[in-house]
């Protein structure tokens, strides 16, 4: 296909891609080198209805003159990045130091707010991605040997848990797993433990948040799966049957290989989106005990009254970094692949 | 007469049941145990005292004088107007799927024909830009928003789904155009027509499966998307979603979240036409792309 | 539900009668856009501002739970996107930080007669905002539960430790007390109270560098421990909804609980009447000795945006001053706790208006506090979940904060 073509037909998609999602992430990226201009304050008396008293004020006319003169704010270089709530450098460095066992270091590492998201993120990613896989795998497996009139409304229902919209799917699942809801009151009885909180501990949370994590996206990976398990050729099948293959090897040696190009579709997919985890947490109130690195830039963005934009970027880039590296290992073997196609 | 590569043994056939009804009971059980409550007062779905109030539903016959009420659906349908929201998303999710589909396919297709070398970096340039988490891209919106003045209407919103669609659109569709045969195009284009015209009248009917399932994929994004909405939307242009969560408590705002929970319950029943009617498209649409990745 | 139903039904008159308000407002022209969170007393404000619109004076309004997060955008404009927006004092300071909205001397001399001085939120002299409506977090105890115990009602923290004690040994109610623990902003504010209650300072006079990490802040977070120690296992996901909900259910029986859901919470009509008849409001508790109540003032009210014409400031200020006007509060006296002229304080506000007579602190409107709050609000968990002590949850905040401080520019 000459360039002029392909670019041609490429325009509008490029087009949206580049004003929409490219220049933001350019401006992140910059934005992410520069702070807030050093606050000029003021001191003055503000009065509300309750009393009167003596508070600082930042200065809007000298503020005003310092952006005009810098918009941006104050550069800073890659100080945002490597700060107390992002990579937090420094604060590993006197930690290696001074902590007197391995076990003191990961406490405080796992105390400085960027180590103890990405700790849960990572769990949450590792955990999450092969299960559903392997989940969505079975279910498209049985669901497609059942009988062609009742697969609709199967194929419906499967699909709930990921069209229910999640701020009301996990505030009713939340309210199912409190210690008076039938979920909770159940498992209660289960394990004969009047005690026993899903919401409270740290390890029955994150249990919790990857169960509901897994629940809400094997059905993407069960679609695309089912879809695939349509196109398997009957004859190979068929062949492997007279060669002997039992049940098991012909799932094994003939299907599998066959949804191989489907496998690396959703892990791509599905490692992108777990790693963003964040509705989750908001919806099931578990900050307490877990934290993502999208919740960190939640947090900066909408916490507080000012928007920390800087440290919102800085997070928002390592991120995507991070990303890039856990899908390196996809990146590479698709170059590869493209390598054999180009020519 | 069935293949006998598809005959399966007695128990098999049980134990894929089994695991079928369990899978089943776990996915749809929330979503029908809320269809029920969404007939109840909130004292009794959200029972602090036990949760059998849910099904029986003491308080809603104490309250109402009966086990059942549509309060829920009457006070969201009628008294906060869902149904304003209801039209806004039907607008906003008809126009993502279309335009997401045009430009999609004509670009899909161009990455699925190309075989240069910056091919392979657009895809991976389209996976990076997925990476963005959205709330970021969001709050970058809203100022040259606000000075261009075209902040809170439904156009900006359907064009930022687009935008943010794109990626994950594009990849799914270049995928399915790698999987239909280069010969189908080049025999139209030796047969006289242009390379749009190819792309327009002989491979587009063969891929129309495919478009129809990246179509689902871009429906439920904009059908479900809260970060975007909720925050370069007007309140008369509110879809759906924000809609949902302006009727959950905060602070100061008395809840209403049987409203909420009744918009949801209504909110679904589209869906289920709408996948009904397209199960068998889903199907041979992915069948047709063996999306490769 | 009952006082909910009669100020819907007052909303619906407000926006029936519309039409034919243009003689009361008197404005002769001008645009009034309204910014706005969403919700009922805020609904009944606009909506009494929308009857002002005439063939020459247009009135819109957009009541959105984000109103925060987009009101910075919309005022920068030139002209700014809306001309009033509604805020608190925690939503104001940003747009005093920016410098986006205008004082309002003149037309509070010239408009403002219907106005009481205590309304009038000065900054450096001059009116940069007008409140309407107060809230805050008081006690509410459940009288016939605490009577039964032989309990007398409770006027500190000690006290209600005290009684939850008790009423746990008696087997009355095993989890009686309740807060508002959710990790976020829920627990920073409980932090916030408490701190204010051991007559903290937040920050070191004259500065933007915290000051908790003191005395004051040390017990404020063993007391807040010790409550939590008497709660139920899952106390770190309770926030206002739930609580509300669980109140209802004859759970709990003492809470420092917002002011605005009183009305839900004493409704007979409402879900619970056993309960709601129960329910007690007073001032919010004491801590430590101290005289001042633990917890803080909030107030709801309206600013001026800078980038508008002195028309459309006029007509947005006099239109607000008809959505604010002594009839709106009489007509719906149950909706908030007003701050309007001729006002009486419903029952469900008694415990709004003896806490403020109790000398409670307003929430500080520094420029730093929002983000004070957000690091307690991601730092005391971990203190809460008893994983680490008191001045390692302090320090973590003090870090917290000063690298957001750093970035946003008020500490170098």
């Amino acid at each position: 296909m000459p360039h002029r073509t392909f670019f041609l037909f490429m325009l509008p998609s490029l087009f949206v891609m580049l004003l929409f999602i490219a220049a933001p992430i350019v401006s992140v990226a910059y934005q992410s080198l520069f702070v807030e201009h050093d606050q000029v304050m003021t001191e003055v008396e503000s009065c509300d209805p309750f009393s009167c008293t003596k508070e600082m004020r930042v200065d809007p006319t000298a503020m005003a003159a310092l952006r005009e003169a810098a918009p941006m704010g104050k550069f800073n270089g890659l100080a945002t990045y490597t700060n107390a709530r992002h990579l937090a450098t420094a604060e590993i460095a006197t930690l290696w130091q001074t902590a007197p066992t391995m076990g003191a270091f990961y406490d405080g590492l796992m105390n400085l707010p960027f180590y103890k998201a990405l700790a849960f993120t990572l769990t949450y990613t590792a955990v999450v991605t092969p299960l559903v896989i392997i989940l969505g795998f079975f279910i498209a497996l049985a669901i497609n040997a059942i009988p062609q009139i009742i697969k609709g409304p199967v194929i419906f229902f499967s699909l709930l848990p990921m069209i229910v919209t999640p701020l009301i799917g996990s505030l009713v699942l939340f309210w199912m797993i409190d210690s008076q809801g039938i979920i909770g009151a159940t498992l209660q009885r289960i394990f004969n433990d009047p005690g026993l909180a899903l919401k409270a501990s740290p390890t029955l949370t994150w249990a919790t948040l990857i169960t509901y994590g897994v629940w809400h996206s094997a059905p993407f990976s069960f679609i695309v799966f089912y879809a695939g398990l349509q196109t398997v050729p009957k004859d190979t099948l068929e062949s492997a049957m007279i060669d002997g293959a039992t049940r098991w090897e012909r799932v094994r040696y003939v299907i599998i290989p066959h949804l191989m190009p489907l496998v690396t579709f959703v892990a791509l997919m599905q490692l992108m989106d777990h790693f963003r985890v964040f509705e989750p947490i908001v919806g099931f109130s578990a900050a307490a005990n877990a934290s993502s690195l999208s919740y960190l830039i939640y947090s900066d963005l909408r916490g507080a009254e000012t928007p920390l934009f800087g440290s919102a970027a800085a997070t928002s880039m390592l991120t995507i970094l991070g990303v890039v590296i856990l899908l390196m290992p996809v990146l590479i073997r698709t170059w590869r692949d493209f390598g054999r196609k180009a020519h | 007469m069935k293949n006998r590569a598809e005959r399966q043994p007695m128990s098999l056939i049980t134990l894929s049941a089994i695991f079928i009804a369990v899978w089943l009971f776990a996915a749809a059980f929330p979503f029908l145990w809320t269809a029920w409550g969404s007939l109840k007062v909130q004292a009794d779905f959200f029972s602090r005292t036990d949760w059998l109030n849910a099904i029986t539903g003491p308080a809603t016959l104490a309250q109402t004088g009966s086990t059942f009420t549509g309060d829920g659906y009457q006070g969201a349908w009628v008294e906060q107007a869902f149904w304003k929201s209801v039209i806004n998303t039907a607008v906003v999710t008809v126009s993502v799927v279309v335009i997401s589909l045009t430009i999609g396919t004509l670009g899909g297709y161009a990455l699925a024909r190309s075989g240069f070398r910056y091919t392979f970096w657009i895809l991976i340039a389209a996976l990076v830009f997925r990476a963005m988490p959205h709330v970021t891209l969001v709050s970058g919106y809203l100022l040259p928003f606000f000075q261009l003045n075209i902040w809170g209407y439904l156009p900006t919103t359907i064009i930022v789904l687009v935008a943010i669609n794109q990626p994950f659109t594009l990849w799914m569709l270049h995928s399915f155009f790698l999987s239909i045969p280069k010969d189908l195009d080049e025999a139209a284009m030796v047969d006289g027509c242009t390379r749009f015209q190819a792309f327009r009248l002989a491979v587009i009917p063969v891929m129309w499966p495919g478009v129809v399932t990246t179509g689902l994929f871009s429906f439920l994004l904009a059908y479900n998307d809260f970060t975007v909405t909720s925050m370069l939307l007007t309140q008369s242009n509110q879809t759906m979603v924000p809609k949902i969560a302006s009727f959950l408590g905060t602070v100061h705002a008395e809840n209403k979240v049987m409203y909420a929970v009744a918009a949801v319950v209504s909110a679904i029943a589209p869906l289920f036409v709408l996948v009904l009617f397209f199960q068998r498209q889903i199907v041979s649409g992915l069948t047709a792309g063996a999306v490769k990745g | 539900m009952k006082h909910l139903m009669k100020s819907s039904l007052a909303l619906c008159a407000l926006i029936a009668s519309g039409g034919m308000a243009f003689a009361e407002c008197g404005i002769e022209k001008g645009s009034v856009r309204i910014l706005s969170n969403d919700f009922l007393a805020l609904q009944l404000v606009a909506a009494a501002a929308e009857a002002c619109a005439s063939p020459t004076v247009t009135v819109t309004r957009n009541l959105t739970a984000e109103h925060k997060n987009i009101q910075i955008a919309a005022l920068t404009t030139n002209p700014a996107t809306y001309t009033v927006a509604v805020v608190a004092n925690g939503s104001i300071v940003p747009l005093l930080n920016d410098d986006l909205i205008q004082p309002m001397d003149d037309l509070v001399a010239k408009y403002g007669q219907d106005l009481q001085p205590n309304q009038l939120i000065k900054i450096d002299g001059k009116v940069m905002a007008i409140a309407f409506m107060a809230n805050t977090q008081h006690l509410m105890y459940r009288k016939s539960v605490l009577e039964a115990a032989g309990i007398a009602a409770p006027k500190t923290y000690e006290d209600m430790l005290a009684a939850a004690a008790v009423l746990k040994e008696k087997g009355v109610m095993p989890n009686a007390l309740v807060a508002n623990f959710k990790p976020g902003w829920d627990l920073a504010q409980e932090f916030v109270n408490m701190y204010l209650g051991y007559g903290g300072e937040f920050f070191e006079p004259g500065t933007a560098n915290a000051a908790i990490s003191g005395e004051a802040g040390v017990k404020a977070l063993t007391m807040m421990k010790a409550l939590a120690d008497t709660m139920g296992p899952e106390y770190m996901t309770y926030e206002t909804v739930m609580l509300g909900q669980s109140w209802g259910a004859g759970e709990a029986g003492m809470m420092n609980m917002w002011g605005s859901v009183a009305g839900a919470i004493t409704d007979p009509a409402g879900a619970a009447p056993d309960v709601a008849a129960d329910t007690v409001l007073a001032a919010a508790p004491t801590v430590g000795g101290g005289t001042t109540p633990a917890t803080t003032l909030w107030w709801d009210g309206f600013a001026l945006a800078k980038n508008i014409s002195p028309e459309d400031a006029e007509a947005s200020f006099r239109a607000m001053m008809k959505a604010i006007a002594p009839d709106m509060a009489t007509t719906n006296p149950a909706a908030a706790a007003w701050l309007i002229k001729g006002y009486q304080p419903t029952p469900a506000a008694v415990g709004v208006f003896e806490t403020v007579s109790a000398g409670a602190r307003p929430y500080p409107m520094l420029p730093y506090m929002g983000l004070l709050h957000t690091a307690l609000g991601d730092n005391l968990a971990e203190f809460m979940q008893g994983q680490e002590t008191a001045e390692q949850a302090l320090a973590d905040v003090t870090a917290a904060y000063n690298t957001a401080a750093t970035e946003a520019g008020f500490l170098k």
